[in-house]
């Protein structure tokens, strides 16, 4: 079957199924959350000198992208401290599970609002509004703290994690992903749990989950709540090859779709603006509410409503005309659209390799003096220097996008009926990773 | 484990070595190097808040850059990755510098003094002879798709 469980492991059971583990770790980055408000509202306004820009533009959003998701999947989504102020109200306690004496209204979600789209929709927003985000400390603590009154409130009006289920663009993001991720949980023995009437993880969940039910990684938060209330302890947290829930048997919606589709879109303008050499379009996604900015969110736009959607309809198109399987485009660009999941987890991941490496001496100096007011916790006195993207690191973008290609062409492959089906796939693949490569590289 | 099964596994092996050895030989096999006469070049940067004028510069290989950097608006900097060049200039005045362009390739140039927010992202790109990495992208791209379609050959397709 090619999977460890790590559940077989005492110990690796152990840090699974206790609270404290996972609590500590919760706690260390509730704390980091409030202490990056406080920064951004009172630190120094030059972004490089403040904790809440490094540290959540550089570190985490780095960190994000190059470990949490695809070595963990939605691992940060077990440790992110925007749900757990709501959760402890819903819940009645901090170390208390589902189903307790809490607060809340615990109302159902709208069905109207289910899905990825809102998530997407969040995701255009922080691509629209990024230039000014990414480099204004004040807003980012603002986008911070309204992100964690959104998620409070939410979990007072509806059940479960509302916010992160369908709001949190990043949430969307890693769910995307975390299906190519190696780390899965799933039932051991199906047959245990038909005959389990009470259902107690699903109560337990507060995503929402049946664990019998999982068929992709993309909904589960990891949060080993299920784990910790199955009475047979029939539940395997397992390690697995990279890419496993992309195949002919995945059956992915049109939001995910869309979702891939704007992560498409999100990643080529964001190597646009934030590593090309276009000064007025820097400037244009800045000054918003001027000219300039209308018609880059219009160009934005089109990139990620019309274009990309009509070359990847497109591909979908002659890829059904390949197999003279006309039927249901919708039903199609769903299935397809796996496709895309590989290409943009690498793409963002070379995106985040041109930007990181550049940016990551900020990161000591923020350290030692947090707020940019002449600290030196660390002892550190230099400023961090201006950085540069060296030739291994260009080097390693290329391997990337190119391992991007290669796994979304196999993707492909896998589940089309020929390689006569899977060509114009491919292709679409193909002039992403070309563009990618001219934006990062060219 | 059959016979028949390690010999698909050692072919399987085989194709993969196969596969990273081309893709090794076309990221890193040494090219020619370009061979044209080396000129001076006198080129004028105009820094403003957050872009040079010109954003892009190509040069020969060899070639001896000489970069005036005029600050139309704050203090702006000059720092060339790859190379240990880097100029400053105060708003209004012109900084001076001159470096032998003996590195191929696509070199971006950034801001180097706190210019405001968008500091962190002021770039600019210097091409020096044609971008070789690039057309060695292109071509680990077609290899890239030419490796999925055969590791993918022998299994069966998917059904929507």
């Amino acid at each position: 079957m090619n999977r460890l469980d790590l559940t077989r492991s005492p110990l690796g059971m152990s840090l699974l199924r206790g609270r404290w583990p996972q609590f500590l770790l919760r706690a260390v980055t509730l704390a980091g959350f409030i202490f990056t408000i406080l920064a951004g509202l009172f630190g120094s306004v030059v972004g490089s000198h403040n904790f809440a820009i490094i540290f959540v533009w550089v570190a985490w959003w780095t960190a994000l992208k190059l470990v949490f998701i695809p070595f963990g999947g939605r691992s940060w989504c077990a440790i992110c401290p925007i749900p757990m102020p709501g959760e402890w109200l819903q819940n009645g306690g901090i170390m208390r599970r589902r189903g307790g004496a809490g607060l809340g209204l615990g109302k159902r979600w709208p069905k109207a609002l289910k899905g990825t789209w809102m998530q997407a929709g969040g995701f255009l927003l922080i691509g629209l509004f990024g230039a000014v985000t990414l480099t204004s400390a004040r807003i980012t603590a603002i986008v911070l703290l309204f992100i964690l009154a959104l998620a409070l409130v939410l979990s007072l009006l509806f059940e479960r994690r509302s916010f992160c289920n369908y709001l949190c663009p990043i949430g969307g993001f890693t769910g995307l992903y975390a299906q190519a991720a190696p780390v899965e949980l799933r039932v051991k023995d199906p047959e245990i749990c038909a005959v389990h009437e009470e259902k107690t993880c699903y109560t337990a969940c507060p995503w929402g989950q049946y664990p019998l039910a999982l068929k992709t990684s993309a909904n589960c938060g990891l949060c080993m709540e299920c784990l910790r209330v199955c009475p047979s302890d029939n539940l395997a947290v397992n390690l697995r090859p990279w890419g496993s829930d992309l195949g002919p048997k995945t059956k992915p919606r049109l939001d995910d779709t869309f979702l891939a589709l704007v992560m498409l879109a999100s990643a080529l303008i964001d190597s646009a603006v934030f590593l090309g050499p276009w000064g007025q379009l820097k400037q244009a996604a800045y000054t918003i509410g001027s000219a300039g900015w209308f018609i880059f969110v219009a160009a934005f736009l089109a990139v990620g409503l019309v274009i990309l959607p009509g070359l990847y309809a497109l591909s979908v198109r002659l890829a059904q005309g390949a197999e003279q399987t006309w039927s249901d485009l919708r039903k199609h660009l769903a299935y397809y659209s796996q496709v895309l999941i590989p290409l943009g987890l690498m793409a963002w991941i070379a995106f985040t390799t041109s930007f990181a490496f550049v940016k990551f001496g900020y990161v000591l100096p923020v350290v030692s003096d947090p707020l940019g007011w002449g600290w030196k916790l660390l002892g550190i006195t230099r400023a961090a220097g201006v950085g540069q993207v060296t030739t291994f690191s260009l080097i390693l973008q290329v391997v990337l996008l190119m391992v991007g290609l290669f796994w979304s062409s196999r993707v492909a492959r896998r589940i089309s009926a020929s390689a006569r089906q899977a060509a114009p796939l491919i292709g679409f693949s193909s002039l992403f990773t070309l563009a990618m490569l001219w934006l990062l590289i060219g | 484990m059959s016979a028949a099964s390690l010999i698909q596994k050692g072919k399987s092996w085989a194709r993969v070595l196969l596969f990273l050895g081309l893709a090794a030989l076309i990221l890193f096999v040494p090219l020619p190097a370009h061979s044209g006469t080396p000129q001076d070049r006198l080129i004028r940067v105009e820094a403003s808040r957050f872009q040079y004028s010109p954003g892009e510069i190509s040069v020969n290989p060899g070639d001896r850059v000489t970069v005036e950097l005029v600050s139309t608006d704050v203090a702006h900097g000059f720092s060339l990755d790859g190379y240990n060049f880097e100029l400053k200039a105060d708003p209004g005045q012109t900084a001076t510098g001159t470096f032998i362009a003996d590195h191929d390739g696509v070199f971006r140039f950034r801001c180097s003094v706190a210019c405001g927010n968008l500091h962190p992202f002021m770039l600019g790109k210097l091409h020096v002879g044609p971008n070789i990495l690039f057309i060695r992208a292109i071509l680990l791209g077609i290899l890239a798709v030419i490796a999925a379609v055969v590791s993918m050959h022998a299994q069966p397709g998917g059904q929507v």
